[in-house]
């Protein structure tokens, strides 16, 4: 026993410094790719491995093509922009050890995070070192909740808020059924807001199920209960890859009523050998549809088509608008590469609420210090296998 | 009705259950060992199978065939690279641990490979839905291919293992590997077989859980794995029978608890039926009550 | 070193593995003193010492007591959820942070102690896989209650709810704690790196004397030989709970100083569900069964080195498993140690008899 602790004890420190070895020369790695301080440093986080992979993925891609066409086009007062996205594998704890990775890389405003519980956890790291925040998909209302943190996407509420409104407005239904993730942050919280503001409207919940990130393969019971309910219209607020399973288990069930979804149900046509036509009939609330005429619109869908071989979702497109707003803001407060990280943020949150962008999610996209956007959700109905905004 | 369609969903995915389960047993029963890697050779098993009929253009059952073959292979390399080299470690928990490595490799490879994306799977059951009762209940195709399938990969089993010599020699090497080894038996051999087999029925598990529930992930097989484990140690670990019998078990009673308890507690009424039967009783439902010796 | 040298051979051993860790910790001071310590590594530190803190205890249970259980994370959980609530209603009340904190400490050890009794009682009947798997579901039914769990406060009083935040029937001005999934927020940052290496030493402490009482021979018997150890009269149950309760403890004060690190506790697979149980695992099983010593290290190695790895960025996950097989395969497979050994010799010639007599 003895002698094998010692042995053990020697290899561990052999490993140790191995990895170590490792590290130090990956840093070196990443030191060269940061080259001179003549560029602009744009962190990114977001889930690039696990299970809301798809999210983070998006984002990165949506950005770096953001990026790719400002330096280009010559960068940001005249300065070449440098992005580094790193993976939070969905993670509070690894998204704020990104976010100190990040820092020593020398970032000088954030794009992020993807997803809303590392995001709050990052924003508290962020506003104590001053650090611009712009998260381009966390919707719970605390990722926002001090001045330098800003959103391109909608909050929970809003989105639970505005899809009972329109509901209730449109007279869609009069028995709703809620399925909604209650490990989930985001979609309990679009619950919520929506099962509040549905006392208001003239519909009626009968049916409210839930299901778990994990064992989200099998619907078969929230989609019978919200049957057996007479639901004429399901409210999913969650997100399409788990929505895709929902609507080919209730086409399998002989059950199709109206599903009305949240932006996190934008993308679901582009899941690879999804059969279009089960989600016929769907709507949701987005402000992006990469089918829209807009050229701008069609430009950014080509383009990332083009690099990663699928349709962007309204996570690219949100990561897309979130680099145009940094830059459009870097440019009002004229920052430049030699400012340090809280210099910038204190010139950018006052910027901020002074630009207004054209992007793809919006054709008009301004601020408030509250850290909220202010542009028009639309509803996106799928017609003949196609999106197609709802005037 | 609506109960006999709730019967009719937890058998339909309590048997997807079963067939991971019938996998990860059988590896128990023979190499002794908890392969945490299972859940993601499924994961592998449905995309092969997957870019053989969207990518090769094959028709389903030579993608299964596609799919069987490539886990196979892949099971087998597994086996002699991460876990032959630990059989005879002081503990068992190093293999435990390093199929936990396994697993973490595979998914990360199927991430580079395939991307983060969602891709709907496309089902490789031509079976048209059968309904009764004026179609009120509806039993899928996917659920009666994955039934037979279940029950005739239980029997096969069964005489595979009763009957044949390389059984014989599985159920030797699961008794007493040394004696196994005196008696001429070729342990490496017999366990490298039980990978190749346990591995090309989690192709063929891939294959229907994706069928059946048609979104595949690099993410896809982990959830599943665990809840097969489940259910093999629930109808007693290394009973082939147990298996099954402990897969559609689990899958009926997630789908009641969902029902008729709570869809928010559904996970916590699984587990916590689990750790009741194995207080009662503590091999699981089929499992053998080996006496201890002093 | 005259002492040193004196003392017995296990006192010598624990004596390196507190000087290692009060080493580690002046070092890092040190470091962060000069400016040396980048922001990554500062905003590790505190993660790292409720791993190591996880790593050890979870060792009690798998290399002392001789049980796997997969669901220490469950503990963690306990832990990390009853305190942060403490804290987040305290936090007017008690405006001294470390005295609020040391609270925390204490009830959320103390929950988690709790929790580990009441669940040893069943667990502890069952043997090797199935107990496993029962402490697995265990884990996971932690954590889902914990993701249906509201509790609100207001002029009234305490709320609960399983349902929403809205059937908490909150009046006005009432605060929602515990909300769900998406669990608390606004924790108080009280976790320092001084704090964790402080209850890193507690906890060696316990766990190191306990294996060197009279009771840690026990409780060593009854893993070795649990028949022999009954018929010579140990009171199995005793033991086992006792090893069981005090190494959940020991994780719910890891999940105190987690929950104190970050603004938001919410329970997700990733960091209370079986896999951070398994990754635990890991830590103990490179780090070897039962070697305290290693466990710290191992937890050490595997939390900095997907950091480390950052540079890598899509293959970071991939060489990371890559890694953990090979330093798998170099620390336990046979052939690899006994490779091990003719190398040593090589190396340290003088080594060969010490080791001898050692062993």
């Amino acid at each position: 026993m003895k002698k094998m602790k010692k042995a053990l004890s020697i290899v561990m420190t052999a490993a140790l410094t191995m990895s170590l070895a490792v590290g130090c020369g990956s840093k070196d790695a990443g030191g060269s790719s940061t080259g001179d301080a003549e560029t602009i440093k744009i962190g990114g986080i977001g889930p690039l491995t696990g299970g809301a992979a798809i999210y983070g993925q998006d984002v990165k891609g949506g950005a770096e093509i953001a990026v790719q066409e400002i330096n280009e086009a010559g960068g940001i007062n005249g300065y070449q922009v440098e992005l580094n996205f790193q993976d939070d594998e969905h993670d509070a704890e690894k998204a704020v050890n990104a976010y100190n990775n990040l820092k020593d890389w020398g970032m000088q405003a954030l794009l992020g995070t993807v997803t809303s519980a590392p995001c709050i956890a990052v924003g508290e790291v962020a506003y104590e070192d001053n650090m611009f925040l712009l998260t381009p998909s966390g919707t719970a209302v605390d990722c926002v909740k001090y001045d330098n943190a800003f959103r391109v996407c909608f909050s929970d509420p809003t989105q639970g808020v505005e899809s009972a409104k329109y509901i209730g407005d449109n007279g869609l239904a009069s028995k709703v059924a809620v399925i909604y993730d209650n490990s989930d942050v985001y979609s309990s919280g679009i619950y919520e807001a929506f099962a509040k503001e549905a006392e208001n409207q003239d519909f009626e919940i009968v049916s409210t199920a839930t299901f778990t990130g994990e064992s989200n393969t099998d619907f078969s019971v929230q989609i019978q209960k919200a049957k057996d309910a007479g639901a004429e219209l399901v409210f999913l607020p969650f997100y399409y890859s788990q929505a895709a399973l929902v609507l080919q288990q209730a086409a399998g069930m002989g059950y199709s009523p109206i599903f009305f979804g949240c932006d996190g149900m934008d993308g679901i046509l582009g899941v690879e050998g999804f059969e279009a036509e089960l989600a016929n009939n769907l709507m949701f609330l987005s402000p992006f549809t990469p089918t829209a005429e807009d050229p701008k619109v069609q430009d950014f869908v080509k383009k990332f088509e083009e690099e990663y071989g699928h349709t962007p979702n309204q996570f690219a497109a949100d990561a897309y608008d979130g680099i145009y707003a940094i830059k459009a803001a870097m440019e009002e407060a004229d920052i430049k590469p030699d400012a340090s990280s809280s210099d910038v943020c204190d010139a950018m949150k006052e910027a901020i609420v002074k630009i207004e962008i054209e992007g793809v999610t919006a054709k008009s996209l301004t601020w408030d210090a509250s850290g909220e956007p202010s542009k028009e959700p639309m509803v996106v109905k799928i017609a003949d296998g196609d999106y197609a905004v709802v005037e | 009705m609506s109960f006999i369609s709730y019967l009719i969903n937890g058998i339909s995915l309590g048997s997807v259950y079963a067939l991971i389960a019938l996998g990860y047993t059988m590896v128990y029963g023979i190499a002794k060992m908890l392969n945490f890697a299972h859940g993601d050779v499924i994961m592998i098993g449905a995309y092969v199978a997957l870019t053989a009929m969207t990518g090769a253009g094959l028709p389903p059952l030579a993608a299964v065939l596609a799919a069987m073959v490539f886990c196979t292979v892949l099971g087998v390399t597994i086996e002699r690279i991460a876990y032959r080299p630990l059989r005879n470690a002081a503990s068992s928990l190093a293999v435990l641990i390093t199929a936990i490595g396994v697993s973490y490799l595979l998914q990360n490879v199927a991430l580079l490979i395939f991307g983060a994306n969602t891709k709907s799977f496309t089902s490789v059951v031509s079976l048209k839905p059968i309904s009764l009762a004026g179609g009120k209940l509806i039993i899928s195709g996917e659920t009666i291919v994955t039934i037979a399938c279940c029950i005739i990969i239980m029997i096969a089993l069964t005489l595979f293992i009763k009957k044949t010599k390389a059984g014989q020699a599985m159920r030797a090497v699961s008794e007493d590997k040394g004696a196994a080894q005196l008696m001429g038996i070729n342990v490496n051999g017999t366990i490298a077989l039980t990978f190749a087999i346990g591995s090309a029925l989690a192709a063929i598990a891939g294959v229907l859980l994706c069928s059946a529930y048609p979104t595949l992930t690099p993410y896809t097989g982990s959830m599943p794995g665990i809840k097969a484990f489940v259910a093999a140690v629930f109808g007693g670990i290394g009973s082939i029978p147990g298996a099954m019998i402990g897969g559609i078990l689990l899958g009926i009673i997630e789908i009641f608890g969902k029902a008729y308890i709570s869809t928010q507690m559904a996970d916590a009424i699984v587990f916590a039926v689990l750790i009741v039967v194995l207080i009662v009783k503590p091999t699981g439902i089929l499992g053998k009550n080996i006496q201890e010796k002093v | 070193m005259k002492k040193i040298k004196k003392m017995n051979k296990t006192t010598k051993s624990n004596f390196i593995t507190y000087l290692m860790v009060i080493v580690i910790y002046l070092a890092v001071q040190a470091m962060s003193m000069t400016g040396n310590l980048s922001s990554l590594m500062k905003g590790l530190l505190i993660p790292l010492c409720a791993y190591v803190i996880l790593a050890v205890s979870l060792n009690l249970t798998v290399g002392i007591l001789g049980e796997l259980s997969l669901g220490h994370a469950g503990f963690m959980c306990v832990g990390a959820f009853s305190s942060a609530f403490f804290s987040k209603c305290m936090v007017d009340v008690i405006p001294s942070s470390g005295l609020r904190f040391f609270l925390a400490i204490l009830l959320g050890t103390a929950m988690a102690g709790l929790f580990g009794f009441l669940i040893g009682i069943p667990v502890l009947r069952l043997k090797g896989d199935y107990l496993a798997i029962v402490t697995l579901a265990f884990g996971e039914i932690i954590k889902n209650i914990m993701n249906l769990l509201f509790i609100g406060k207001d002029s009234a009083g305490f709320h609960f709810s399983t349902k929403d935040s809205m059937s908490l029937g909150l009046k006005e001005g009432g605060t929602v704690i515990i909300n769900g999934p998406q669990g608390i927020t606004g924790t108080p940052r009280d976790s320092t790196f001084t704090i964790g290496v402080i209850l890193i030493l507690i906890t060696l402490f316990i766990v190191l004397n306990l294996i060197n009482s009279r009771s840690g021979r026990a409780i060593m018997a009854i893993r070795d030989n649990r028949i022999a150890a009954e018929s010579v009269g140990i009171d199995i149950t005793k033991y086992k709970l006792m090893a069981f309760s005090i190494s959940a403890a020991l994780a719910g004060s890891a999940g105190v100083l987690y929950a104190h690190n970050l603004a938001t506790l919410n329970a997700q697979p990733k960091n209370f569900g079986y896999n951070m149980s398994i990754m635990i695992l890991v830590f103990v099983v490179l780090g070897g069964i039962g070697n305290i010593r290693g466990s710290i290290i191992a937890a050490i190695v595997l939390t900095l080195l997907p950091e480390l790895l950052r540079g890598l960025n899509d293959y970071r996950m991939l060489i990371y498993a890559v890694v953990l097989i090979v330093m798998m395969l170099f620390n336990w497979s046979p052939k690899a140690i006994e490779w091990r050994k003719r190398i040593m010799v090589k190396i340290r010639p003088g080594k060969k008899k010490d080791e001898k007599e050692a062993a």
